[in-house]
């Protein structure tokens, strides 16, 4: 039974890591600038991190194989080093790599959080509700109309509350449901919740930031590769919340400016 | 160390009629029994949930029969709606959560053994004590009744997060009286929790007999200690925010909903309120509550393995200072919930560091535990093979931490199932392993017979491997940036990934008709089962001096009087290779902590 058990437990660390080694579960490709990082540490992770688990279910496996059921006239032996070697060990070699993991991790983090967006980063501004997304681009005047809650209206397709009466800055801003950018440009995304909390994530983009009634949030990032990808919502945010989903357009600059001036024709 | 010695005869009269002996007791030992139950009741119901839950997942349109008996409109023709699952879902993490993995290994466990393990005739405060079951047990009550109001239960989820938790039943179903009710369930379940805790810190540190001093207590009763700690700290925030919480909803308020909100299209007259307040107040509970679980366990574990290793561990004190640093630790960790919540991102470089610094005393641990493995003579048995089960859980749940201690990482795996992964891995199996060892352990204690050891390891066998299947494929389908708290898969990149959840599925509903074997051995072994004697595992600690099942007053009207270490193993006595803590015989310490 013990040397069945500690078989097991070797089979079944091997087992797991095959399928992280083979790379059969990935993320998709980076398609961001800064995507790099977060791959780079993930990878690092994943050697150190994986080296543990091995490492750790191997002994684990072995002690049970070696040291179960002996018989009588053997005596216990206590490991070489005793305690004091493996509270050394601990802090040594695992305490260090993991600091060390989380300082060089820091880069990444603060390329997407503690830089500003350029000032001629695209500006968008993404409005998550229950259970859909809306974007909206200021238009020529590069300024975005102020959002009136009262008037938020599904009926009449005034997702955003904007009173293109009244506010002049509102009058040319343009608001679709799917989050078109130009290629190699920053782009400058304002988050805006209207009722929930709700999430906006792309795997491709490495992007995934909380949307917070009632706190106006941004990130920025460059994405570097033409195509469609989609956006998801990983806040849970009521019934509906599997099916939140759009799709960010990668384009390049000359069908951006085209797709740009098609939906202002639309609004 | 409060000498109790003189104090021989128990402090409140044996019981006599049914109500006083069984229901209403003041008697530790049948409430530890009643936290137990309790927590037996919670985790089926919460197995089944998982099951309707995990069908669902692998199957969206089958219909489960018998489901629309539960609720017709949440489960038409047996198919649940979209909403339905995620009711259940909220149910299934409140009810195993709250009433399972806080339950058993803490209340239950420590209920019945802490008192006795440090040589007391009960806890200080009977009356308290009684009343931490029964306010639980209402809190249980409130949970369940959340199944029959109208709408159902809550669908915000275990975490509950605000507004969509405050706002009432505008924002889905379940949000008005479903989640009151919660709210409600979870406060008076803090008040349970809290007297709980007093007692159990006020009989280790008051309670203790002679000899027995704090380096004297059983690694169980170190651990029940310091988790009392963490729970009379953490469940004094979670009360307060889950009042401010049913006030939102019944009073005006708007302590998590700030102004201008539009919601199904209505303008809510809420204003002032901070969404984030609640996430700080809960996950200011809510990361301690993953050491609630788990310490006991650790406690429990590491009590089930040196017994069964015949050896005592490396270092007795080492791991009491490490279970200390945890629980230290746990209070400065919890931001890593909030990475991308829109929390200052200097924050979550400020709360990534004590995240990872607390993997140290976790590893000390593990490899305390392994370094007494090494040239011990380990018995095996049910109790010792979930006892080691843990371990392997605990270190592969605890290593997916590194990669959501750091936020840049988080960024991929947030929300994801690889998140499932981890906390399911190292917060509920590995607990759920604790239980299970202390289980096989304390059952001839409990009841004076032994459980069967043959379906115990039969008992083993499908839950170890069924919860790497179920779990460790978590992982992967969080790296592949499958979302958690779905109820389908619509999403192009996750459609491919079902055939993992259908394989998940079947594990789950295996391993889950594994527990039904347990119940069995449980329940036959409670009647029919061998008679267990004193100390059939040669124990050294105090429960096995006194005879199994416990007289009422634990030690016979004379309290014990302690002359050693809790783990005299691997000696020459004239028991064996064991002396126990309150035998006289003279030998050579073997504490082995220079």
């Amino acid at each position: 039974m013990a040397k069945l058990f500690a078989v097991t437990i070797i089979v079944i660390a091997i087992a797991s890591a095959i399928p992280i080694v083979l790379h059969i579960w990935e993320p998709p490709a980076d398609i961001s600038v800064h995507g790099k990082m977060i791959d780079e540490q993930m990878s690092e992770t994943m050697l150190e991190a994986g080296i543990c688990f091995l490492a750790s279910q191997l002994i684990l496996g072995f002690f049970i194989w070696r040291y179960s059921n002996r018989p009588k006239t053997e005596k216990i032996t206590s490991f070489p080093g005793g305690a004091r070697g493996l509270v050394a060990a601990a802090v040594i070699i695992v305490g260090l790599e993991v600091m060390a993991l989380g300082a060089f991790g820091t880069r990444a983090w603060a390329a997407i959080y503690f830089t500003p967006a350029p000032p001629d980063a695209v500006q968008v501004q993404a409005q998550a509700g229950q259970f859909a997304f809306y974007f909206r681009y200021p238009g020529p005047d590069g300024k975005f109309g102020p959002i009136h809650p009262e008037k938020i209206d599904e009926s009449t397709e005034n997702f955003y509350g904007l009173d293109t009466t009244n506010d002049p800055d509102s009058k040319d801003d343009i608001v679709t449901a799917e989050l078109a950018v130009p290629v190699n440009r920053d782009v400058h995304l304002l988050m805006h919740s209207k009722d929930v909390g709700h999430s906006f994530f792309v795997r491709e983009l490495r992007i995934h930031q909380d949307f917070v009634p009632g706190l106006d949030l941004s990130v920025h990032f460059t994405p570097t590769k033409v195509g469609r990808y989609e956006i998801v919502c990983t806040q849970l945010c009521g019934l509906g919340h599997y099916n939140m989903k759009a799709y960010l357009e990668v384009m390049t600059q000359d069908d951006f400016d085209k797709w740009l001036k098609q939906q202002a024709a639309l609004q | 160390m409060h000498d109790m010695s003189a104090h021989v005869v128990h402090h409140h009269a044996p019981p006599t009629g049914f109500i006083r002996k069984h229901i209403f007791s003041l008697d530790h030992k049948v409430i530890g029994e009643q936290y137990y139950g309790l927590a037996l009741i919670a985790v089926y119901i919460g197995l089944v949930l998982s099951w309707i839950m995990r069908i669902h997942l692998a199957w969206p349109n089958a219909p489960i029969h018998g489901l629309q008996f539960l609720s017709k409109t949440g489960a038409p023709g047996g198919v649940m709606t979209p909403e339905y699952y995620l009711q259940l879902m909220t149910m299934h993490g409140t009810i195993m959560v709250f009433f399972v993995l806080t339950t058993a290994p803490f209340a239950g466990f420590g209920n019945y053994f802490l008192p006795i393990q440090v040589g007391a005739e009960d806890m200080p405060f009977p009356h308290i004590n009684m009343m931490s079951f029964w306010v639980t047990f209402v809190a249980f009550c409130f949970a369940v009744a959340a199944f029959f109001v109208p709408q159902g239960p809550p669908l915000s989820g275990w975490t509950a997060y605000a507004p969509l938790s405050a706002l009432g039943s505008v924002a889905g179903p379940g949000q008005g009286a479903g989640q009151v009710m919660w709210a409600i369930s979870i406060g008076i379940f803090c008040i349970g929790q809290l007297l709980g805790s007093l007692n159990f810190i006020s009989t280790t540190l008051d309670m203790r007999c002679q000899g027995m001093s704090l380096m004297r207590l059983p690694l169980s009763v170190w651990a029940w200690f310091i988790t009392s700690c963490i729970g009379l700290t953490a469940f004094a925030v979670l009360m307060p925010a889950c009042i401010l919480l049913i006030l939102d909803h019944v009073a005006g308020t708007s302590f998590f909903v700030p102004s201008g909100l539009v919601v199904n299209d209505q303008l809510q007259a809420h204003a002032g309120g901070s969404t984030l307040l609640w996430q700080h107040l809960f996950w200011f509970f809510g990361h301690p509550e993953v050491y609630i679980a788990i310490v006991p366990a650790m406690g429990v574990v590491s009590h089930v393995l040196i017994t069964n290793m015949r050896r005592p561990l490396l270092s007795h004190r080492v791991i009491i200072y490490s279970m200390v640093a945890i629980a230290f630790l746990s209070y400065m960790v919890y931001g890593h919930h909030m990475f991308v919540s829109g929390m200052n991102p200097f924050s979550s470089i400020v709360f990534s560091f004590p995240t990872l610094a607390i993997t140290i005393p976790a590893t000390i641990i593990v490899l305390i535990w392994l370094g007494s493995l090494y040239g011990s003579k380990l018995r095996i048995n049910s109790a010792s093979l979930f006892a080691l089960g843990f371990v392997s859980m605990f270190i592969s749940g605890g290593i997916s931490g590194f990669f959501l201690a750091q936020p840049s990482i988080d960024i991929m795996l947030h929300a994801t199932y690889f998140v499932v992964g981890h906390f399911h891995l190292v917060m509920a199996v590995a607990a759920l392993f604790g239980i299970f060892a202390g289980t096989y352990f304390w059952f001839p204690k409990v009841t004076g017979h032994m459980m069967n050891e043959t379906l115990g390891k039969i008992h083993f066998w499908f839950t170890f491997v069924g919860a790497y299947c179920i779990f460790m494929p978590f992982h992967y389908l969080g790296m592949a940036g499958n979302i958690r708290r779905y109820q389908a898969f619509v999403d192009d990149f996750m459609q491919p990934l079902l055939p993992v959840h259908k394989f998940i599925t079947i594990a789950a509903l295996i391993t889950g008709a594994a527990q039904l074997v347990f119940l069995y051995n449980l329940i036959h072994s409670r009647f029919w089962g061998k008679p267990a004697p004193a100390n059939p595992w040669e124990g050294t600690s105090l429960e096995w001096s006194i005879p199994s099942p416990p007289p009422f007053d634990n030690f016979g009207g004379k309290l014990p009087v302690v002359y050693h270490d809790p783990y005299q193993y691997g000696i020459e006595s004239s028991t064996g290779d064991y002396v126990m803590q309150d035998s006289p015989e003279q030998i050579t310490s073997v504490r082995d902590e220079k």
